[in-house]
């Protein structure tokens, strides 16, 4: 089968994915060699490691509070992931495991309502948030993220193939339906669980536009938040922005090493 | 009568296990939802409300930067979206041969933007734009362009910068879906194909495509829905949708009316909804364009 065409086309196949491959990691070493460049080197192009990286980190930590900001990115991040898990596995399991045609006509809603855009709920959110007294609050960022129609759809595909004997073992052993969810249905699916907190957390911790909108004073700000401001100055200084952009990638760049297979698994999930 | 006391009580569960979810959509979600399609009928400033009937909307036919605002909204999407999407496609169809080598890491690396949070890679990218950065020297060195290209100050390539970042970011998350989509496909009718003599790029077009054809859809639907949206790219690599505008979308300008300038929420609020019905009627087009194929 080594005819020339075929040859050509295997080479023209590895051209094409090795410049995929280095346009895709360039950034990233980019934002690297970055952090030890001055700010003026960032600007001139310079691709190079520079010996700036000392004086980077030291006005990082001097124009930002950081153990501050990260509490409030972890706390907001932590709390948000928790209770949208907990919320939206009770409502996909409930789904699946209790049918009724009027609630089963409530989920063919729900993905209807999958397509309403963010920037259509924003305005009211805010004068909601601003009426309830809570603009520049923790719970104002977390309270309408937890009922995620997503990881609603996901727990139910999901629930699918939770083995309904173990359910009907646990009633004929006398397990009341929460404890049934808590106890037997929680454990076996946390496999489901780990994924859906990958994706959960990634969104949280990278959420920009409502946390710009309801958090106003800089010690209630995200690293998110934080490293866009550093930006915004007259003249930023690319060098420690690049400090606080890597600051901002590392937890989610060490969960996908780590997690690799359930990280894809969780944003597959929903679909399947 | 144990029987009706067994379904009652299945129903009262199926219900209280749903409801923490329902109740917090339907504040969180279908009451704005409602609230803004009201205030978008609204006129005044800040929270001082008064009926307008349909002056908002007249006032988007007369408003230039809404117009200029949509129209930026419309072009990302129509090149934007095909051209991430037929990358996404190829990159799927090379990694799913499994004697390719360095298959997996040639995987991870197209994969590993969709790592990055909006605001990182958007910053990452401002400073590779610069006039005299990164972009422009490789550029020059590979000979591709002689003089440097005002990336982020000429309103043409402002564009191309934040097309280029958008589909740098999202191309993997999208090839994730097509692969796993590709390996659900029975090898033997690609061995029966290739046995009857039919060329690769026939394959592709005439197996590969059409049994993807729901993810192919999903994808389109997900990545418009996103598009129509778009708001920290040009927020923060274009600096607040620039050069003159040059980049404003419709969320940007929604964000700008109403937190930015001194608040007119009921006609962001219009604006708010020219999204909502164009994601209604895009996403309608797209299925049922796909029916039609698939009849």
């Amino acid at each position: 089968m080594s005819n020339p065409i075929a040859l050509i086309g295997r080479a023209a196949t590895y051209l094409l994915l090795l410049l995929a491959a280095f346009i895709s990691v360039f950034p990233f070493f980019w934002m690297a060699v970055g952090a030890t460049n001055t700010s003026a080197d960032i600007l001139k192009g310079k691709a190079t490691p520079g010996g700036a990286l000392w004086a980077n980190m030291v006005n990082f930590f001097s124009s930002v509070d950081m153990p501050r900001i990260l509490f409030n990115s972890f706390f907001i991040a932590g709390v948000g992931t928790a209770l949208t898990l907990l919320v939206s596995s009770l409502a996909g399991y409930g789904f699946e495991m209790f049918r009724s045609r009027f609630r089963e006509r409530i989920f063919g809603s729900l993905l209807l309502m999958l397509s309403i855009p963010f920037a259509a709920l924003m305005i009211p959110l805010f004068i909601m948030m601003a009426n309830l007294k809570l603009i520049n609050t923790y719970q104002a960022i977390i309270l309408p993220t937890i009922a995620s129609i997503f990881i609603v759809f996901y727990f139910r595909q999901a629930t699918k193939a939770f083995p309904h004997e173990l359910r009907d073992a646990a009633r004929i052993d006398g397990l009341k339906e929460w404890q049934i969810f808590f106890w037997v249905y929680m454990p076996v699916m946390r496999s489901t669980y780990a994924a859906a907190t990958i994706i959960v957390f990634m969104a949280n911790w990278n959420n920009y536009l409502w946390p710009l909108i309801v958090l106003q004073t800089n010690e209630m700000k995200t690293l998110t938040l934080v490293v866009a401001g550093l930006t915004s100055a007259y003249t930023p200084d690319w060098g420690v922005v690049m400090v606080g952009a890597i600051f901002a990638t590392l937890p989610t760049l060490i969960i996908f090493f780590l997690l690799q297979r359930r990280f894809v698994e969780g944003m597959l999930g929903a679909v399947k | 009568m144990a029987q009706s006391g067994y379904e009652r009580s299945q129903q009262v569960n199926g219900w209280l296990f749903v409801l923490p979810a329902l109740i917090l959509l339907g504040i969180f979600m279908i009451y704005p939802i409602i609230w803004s399609l009201w205030m978008s009928f609204q006129v005044g400033r800040g929270m001082n409300f008064s009926f307008g009937g349909f002056t908002n909307i007249m006032r988007l036919t007369q408003d230039p930067v809404f117009l200029r605002a949509l129209s930026n909204t419309l072009i990302f999407l129509a090149i934007q979206v095909p051209i991430m999407l037929i990358l996404a496609l190829l990159f799927a169809n090379a990694l799913n041969d499994s004697k390719l080598w360095g298959r997996s890491w040639f995987r991870t690396a197209i994969f590993l933007p969709c790592v990055t949070s909006l605001v990182a890679y958007s910053v990452v990218f401002r400073s590779m734009f610069a006039q005299d950065g990164i972009m422009n020297e490789m550029l020059m060195a590979l000979q591709i362009i002689d003089n440097p290209i005002p990336w982020l100050a000429d309103p043409f390539w402002a564009k191309v910068v934040i097309i280029s970042a958008i589909t740098w970011r999202w191309t993997g998350y999208n090839m994730i879906f097509y692969l796993a989509a590709m390996q659900n496909i029975d090898r033997s009718i690609y061995e029966a194909a290739k046995i009857d003599g039919v060329p690769a790029w026939a394959r592709f077009w005439y197996i590969t495509v059409p049994m993807l054809k729901p993810v192919i859809l999903f994808t389109t639907v997900i990545s418009t829905i996103g598009t129509l949206q778009l708001f920290d790219e040009p927020n923060l690599i274009t600096n607040q949708g620039g050069p003159s505008d040059a980049t404003l979308t419709l969320s940007l300008y929604i964000y700008n009316l109403s937190f930015r300038f001194m608040p007119s929420f009921g006609y962001a609020a219009t604006v708010s909804y020219v999204i909502v019905v164009l994601v209604g009627i895009l996403t309608l087009i797209q299925f049922l364009v796909a029916r039609d194929r698939r009849a």
